[in-house]
């Protein structure tokens, strides 16, 4: 009923619109960017290069490209183009971070609680951010399922949500979950862990629960599905919690794991053996650089600060060397920002990898490429090559300089964010201030 | 004790010989120069040669030489002459800038910002112009090492918390104990007047200090406190001359106040709104005391008012949101562009002890969004020196100056360049640190395959 309502309205906006030119078609996600140094992260740079997008996608990219009539053109003359930016850690565009009232709330998930008009998506849209891995706090040993955004400022919910993404879990272990740095109050119970030990048990209890859980729906199935099912036979009681830790262990879900010392991260890449479950990346991971060895052999990346570091006992060995240590040994490296104001300046915090030993193209690899593949998405972004979406970054001077500004931010072809539009319309807002 | 000294004495002309004859074998001249680490008190003639010279004030020298003696710059210039005996330090394509100084810190007083036992920076209460961040300065504190490694070789250490937080201190960062490390003891008393997002918080949202409602109450509470302190030295000076009259009860908050009132110990006022800065203005010049600004979120605002008065700014951590919604993305990078077109004297901060290394790169995002580049490099090095009244000490390269010298691979405010030297006060400092030093442990398990 609903629908058809609805089908007249439909029918004369397509009317209007085909009565529009075609090009007005084409322009929505569609641009020409002229003349910009590209950096493709994934080849060689290109000096004075074009990007020709249509309908969100990279169509060409090269030299003197002609835009289809109609389309937007961007001079970038002497700027850097960038791919989107990717952040692989934040909890920013959420109404709730921390279901911490218990060790363990696998059954909540961050996409049913996201905010689309938190600032923090602006204010990552003016560091040239285009996508983010929104997650669960640390305050519990399990959390939640994350979700991934494209920051697309003024869009509703459902609309940021990026599908593709790999489904993740959120693991904690070690100063947060055991609450060290929580003073008790009179009262109030000391909650379950309090140690390593206690996380470590706690998910290997919830583990073991979900195998059984797995077990007995596996017994059903066999009993429905047989040749003479018994006459009684009745389901087992759906529990979302163990639901979700089975998805884990059937590799539905991965798992993201925030730890700081090297002890919790070979435990937890032991728990994952011994289990058979995914790690998609450990978060912070503050002494990784103690056990590259251990990351190689189980092939998991981490997700780190760059120098982040001393605001708690167990960030006290965190070196700034961490994350080019760990790339030069063959880790994949993301940079994350944990934060609704680092998220801007991640560009920055990339670069100081480049004091401590990587390339300006290495650096920027761990916030574009690298960030793709931790979060399943390489096949649609984190580099411009044909065929990608468009999400992409324009920097007045190289990405990895202390002095670079970020000037204009483009997901799936259409601007989100341009410096000089801002500023535009602070003038304007300022003029009619004034009378 | 006393017996260990006079069986010391009984030894004391043989001991000289040996010691005589150790040092005369060991340490041949020419050797005793090479072993800067230890041993180099800064005394020896030491020439830096084919550097990029970047005095900051004046004009750069694309290949030249600088001279250090006693710990000062006896020249700088293209086409110096060496004098023999100089221990010569090659720095072809390095270049040499002045060291920086971190407008406002907790070097040293905050180790692991968590682990309250290992925090020194805040007292408990509101009124504490009795502390002074100088004596509990953690010399060896992890944080110091890094931000000489990233060419910082001073900083203002600043208490925190309450009305008045404290006195601050001006510190190189060499040294074997914190009295080693002073430059000047007492540089200015802290002030926290409140900020534009309301009281602050303690770490995680768990401190349960609460500022003051309001600035106007904040000012008009100091008012009172300065006024008290002014009577008790009335009133103390009249019971010296007057044998009759008892002399006050001591009043500690009073007795430490009166080098403020007096005119003698500036008041870093940390301030950010532009209303609120408009206010302390008026308190400043009522009040005849010496100002220096922290923070200044919205002193872009006000530009034209903080210069009018002469209240120098130190442009508060770049890291951070801006203070409301409206004044737009990027107020907080603008805000020291402005202040420094408006002829404000400006200097960046780190406001921090594990991200002090950062200092440069807060004047370098500045750059990025309109500060000139020498501006940037200066509010790092001369005007924090001017506005803490040691420009005729440190700051730039200039001939009498101390040697506070940083040898870079590029440029200093970039965050790809490496230090390869740093020299303060002619001394070559170590720049291995906790970073280094922990790569290096752990480097050694890839090393044993």
């Amino acid at each position: 009923m609903k629908n058809l309502t609805r089908l007249p309205v439909f029918i004369l906006l397509l009317v209007i619109m085909l009565a529009g030119s075609a090009n007005w078609l084409l322009a929505a996600g569609s641009l020409l960017i002229k003349n910009a140094t590209i950096l493709p992260v994934t080849g060689p740079p290109i000096t004075g290069g074009d990007v020709l997008v249509i309908d969100g996608i990279i169509k060409q990219i090269g030299r003197n490209l002609t835009a289809p009539p109609g389309i937007r053109i961007i001079e970038a003359h002497g700027k850097y183009l960038i791919p989107g930016i990717i952040d692989t850690h934040t909890h920013l565009a959420l109404s709730g971070t921390n279901e911490g009232t218990e060790a363990i709330t696998p059954e909540v998930n961050m996409a049913d609680v996201i905010n689309p008009d938190d600032p923090a998506i602006f204010t990552a849209l003016s560091g040239g951010v285009t996508m983010v891995h929104t997650m669960h706090g640390s305050a519990n040993v399990i959390g939640g399922v994350n979700v991934v955004l494209k920051m697309k400022w003024g869009q509703p919910s459902e609309k940021l949500v990026v599908r593709e993404a790999y489904p993740t879990l959120k693991f904690a272990l070690g100063e947060n979950v055991k609450q060290s740095n929580r003073t008790l109050l009179p009262g109030r119970p000391q909650r379950y862990p309090a140690t390593r030990m206690g996380a470590n048990a706690i998910i290997r209890r919830e583990l073991l629960r979900a195998r059984d859980y797995m077990a007995e729906w596996d017994r059903y199935e066999k009993l429905k599905n047989s040749k003479n099912p018994p006459a009684n036979l009745l389901p087992p009681k759906k529990d979302l919690r163990l639901e979700t830790l089975a998805d884990l262990l059937r590799g539905k879900l991965y798992a993201r794991c925030h730890a700081y010392v090297a002890t919790e991260m070979v435990e937890f890449l032991n728990l994952a053996r011994e289990f058979g479950f995914k790690v998609a990346a450990l978060e912070h991971a503050w002494e990784a650089y103690k056990i590259t060895d251990e990351l190689l052999a189980a092939g998991v990346g981490i997700s780190v600060f760059i120098d982040s570091w001393a605001y708690k006992m167990e960030a006290a060995e965190g070196i700034a060397y961490n994350a080019s240590y760990c790339t030069q040994r063959g880790v994949l490296v993301s940079i994350n920002s944990d934060s609704s104001e680092r998220v801007r300046r991640l560009f920055n915090e990339a670069g100081k990898a480049v004091k401590y030993g990587l390339t300006p193209d290495e650096a920027l690899k761990m916030i574009t490429i690298n960030a793709a593949r931790q979060l399943g998405v390489d096949r649609l972004v984190g580099s411009i090559e044909v065929g990608k979406q468009a999400d992409l970054a324009l920097f007045n001077e190289h990405p990895m300089s202390a002095y670079t500004r970020c000037d204009l931010t483009i997901i799936e072809g259409e601007v989100y964010f341009d410096r000089q539009q801002v500023i535009k319309e602070r003038e304007e807002a300022a003029r009619k201030g004034g009378n | 004790m006393f017996s260990r000294i006079t069986c010391f004495k009984k030894y004391l002309p043989l001991s000289f010989l040996i010691i005589l004859l150790l040092t005369t074998w060991l340490l041949s001249p020419a050797e005793a120069r090479t072993d800067v680490k230890n041993s180099d008190t800064g005394s020896a003639l030491l020439a830096i040669v084919n550097v990029r010279i970047v005095p900051v004030v004046g004009q750069d020298i694309p290949s030249g030489t600088i001279l250090v003696e006693n710990g000062k710059i006896r020249a700088l210039g293209a086409n110096l002459e060496i004098p023999a005996g100089a221990r010569i330090i090659e720095a072809r394509g390095l270049t040499a800038y002045p060291g920086m100084i971190d407008g406002y810190s907790s070097l040293g007083l905050v180790e692991i910002s968590g682990v309250s036992a290992t925090v020194d920076n805040r007292e408990t209460g509101r009124i504490n112009p009795q502390v002074k961040a100088i004596e509990a300065l953690k010399y060896d504190s992890m944080h110091i090492p890094i931000a000489r490694s990233n060419g910082i070789v001073a900083a203002v250490v600043a208490p925190s918390g309450g009305l008045i937080a404290g006195q601050s201190t001006l510190v190189k960062l060499d040294g074997w104990t914190n009295r080693e490390m002073v430059i000047k003891e007492s540089l200015a008393l802290v002030v926290e007047l409140p900020g534009i997002r309301g009281g602050r918080r303690g770490f995680m949202g768990m401190g349960t200090q609460q500022a003051a409602v309001s600035t106007d109450r904040a000012l008009a509470e100091l008012k009172e406190l300065f006024h008290r302190a002014r009577m008790y030295e009335i009133r103390r000076e009249q019971a010296a001359k007057n044998l009759l009259l008892p002399r006050p009860d001591f009043d500690e908050t009073s007795h430490c106040l009166l080098p403020v009132v007096k005119g003698e110990l500036p008041v870093i006022f940390s301030v950010q709104a532009d209303k609120d800065i408009l206010q302390t203005i008026r308190f400043v010049q009522e009040e005849k005391i010496k100002a220096i600004f922290y923070g200044v979120h919205q002193g872009y605002k006000v530009a034209g008012e903080i210069k009018k008065a002469g209240i120098p700014c130190l442009i508060g951590s770049l890291y951070d949101q801006p203070p409301v919604w409206e004044d737009g993305y990027d107020s907080l990078f603008m805000n020291p562009v402005l202040l420094n077109q408006a002829g404000v004297k400006i200097a960046f901060s780190s406001s921090s002890s594990s991200a002090a290394k950062d200092l440069p790169y807060h004047a370098a995002k500045a750059a990025a969004f309109g500060l000139d580049r020498l501006e940037a490099l200066k509010a790092v090095t001369i005007y924090p020196a001017e506005i803490f009244g040691v420009d005729k000490l440190m700051g730039s390269l200039e001939a009498g100056k101390l040697a506070n010298i940083v040898l870079a691979d590029g440029d200093l405010l970039e965050l790809g360049t490496r230090i390869e030297k740093v020299f303060i006060e002619g001394r070559e400092v170590d720049l291995s640190n906790r970073y280094t030093e922990l790569l290096e442990k752990f480097r050694k398990r890839e090393r044993e395959k």
